[in-house]
């Protein structure tokens, strides 16, 4: 896939210079559009989700608009469709947004933007934008900006365009249990950490939080049982060794 | 203004300054293993507890219906490695249908 004879070791000095991009490597373009397009089309299932809980189709746009991460939008929609409290759902999906944070100090260095600019670099800062700048590392700090930038906003226009497509088309059925959106939403959540549950230690973590989240419902306020299961994984991180 | 409104404007407000503060703190900050190794690890605890919550629990009680059916669907369609597509279409298709029956 790789395009290996375009690997230039940074040839122009970059210290202070604006040079100028003229051809992005084209597996870095190929690549970006192809996560934007596939991650993008699961703002489908967001925009779905969010209605059924019970969100306006103006709230679930500007949830895609401006929270722009997937895992924290689910949680919000999840934890207030279920009857949760607005602070429980913003606490859920802030604590899951804590990552966008650590991919902006991983991103800062490379993109090396100020003012409006970085503005707009940490809005686009998400899984994917990260994930694909990060997997262009062999080609140069110019192919890793482009690839940042491509596909955060590559994601950002398709993901927002499929929220209002779902958000519609779930308006349109009507009863979400009638359409198996009741079961859609779990699984989507299944599907976003299948992928994090490499070993023994994930898959603990992963069991045990989902029965002490269910054990806690009946007797906690709803929000409440989802948060309480970080307190596992801190306890998880600080004793595993590395 | 409602809950719902409270909701969508604290998590954009709290999810940009995230994002922001990552790209305006000195790298040298925040790179303790343990910190990282469990911010990894928080996803993980929040969303299973998701899954389990919105699986088999409805306003603070314990109920058993086509929504786990629809989830233990999921869960083959991930071990058989299909694409997350049509793991959510099939648990969907597979609770929809328990419904209507």
């Amino acid at each position: 896939m790789r395009t290996l004879s375009i690997n230039p070791p940074a040839p122009y000095g970059y210290i202070g210079q604006n040079v100028r991009v003229s051809k992005v490597n084209r597996a870095t373009v190929t690549q970006s559009l192809s996560v934007s397009f596939t991650v993008g089309l699961y703002g489908t299932a967001f925009g779905a989700a969010s209605i059924a809980a019970g969100f306006s189709l103006l709230q679930t746009s500007l949830l895609s608009l401006l929270t722009f991460s997937g895992a924290s939008q689910f949680a919000i929609v999840g934890v207030m469709g279920a009857g949760g409290s607005a602070i429980s759902g913003i606490a859920t999906a802030s604590l899951l947004g804590i990552r966008n944070g650590l991919y902006g100090l991983r991103m800062a260095p490379i993109l090396k933007v100020r003012g409006v600019k970085r503005v707009i670099a940490a809005q686009v800062t998400i899984d994917e934008s990260t994930g694909v700048a990060i997997g262009q590392e062999d080609l140069g700090t110019d192919a890793m900006k482009a690839g940042f930038w491509l596909t955060g906003f590559g994601v950002y226009i398709f993901w927002n365009f499929f929220t209002i497509l779902g958000a519609l088309g779930a308006q349109a059925m009507g009863n979400p249990s009638a359409w198996g959106l009741d079961a859609a939403v779990p699984a989507a959540f299944l599907g976003l950490v299948w992928p994090r549950l490499h070993g023994r230690f994930e898959k603990g973590l992963a069991a045990l939080s989902l029965l002490v989240a269910v054990a806690l419902s009946p007797f906690i306020s709803a929000g409440l049982p989802i948060i309480a299961t970080a307190l596992l994984a801190v306890a998880f991180g600080w004793k595993a060794r590395s | 203004m409602n809950a719902l409104w409270v909701g969508v404007i604290g998590t954009s407000v709290l999810a940009f300054a995230l994002k922001y503060l990552g790209h305006s703190v000195p790298e040298k900050f925040l790179t303790n293993p343990r910190v990282l190794r469990i911010n990894a690890l928080i996803p993980i605890a929040l969303l299973s507890a998701l899954v389990g919550v919105q699986t088999i629990t409805e306003n603070g009680k314990w109920v058993i219906d086509q929504r786990l059916a629809g989830v233990a669907v999921a869960l083959i369609a991930l071990a058989l490695k299909a694409p997350y597509f049509v793991v959510v279409v099939s648990a969907a298709v597979t609770s929809a249908v328990l419904y209507r029956i």
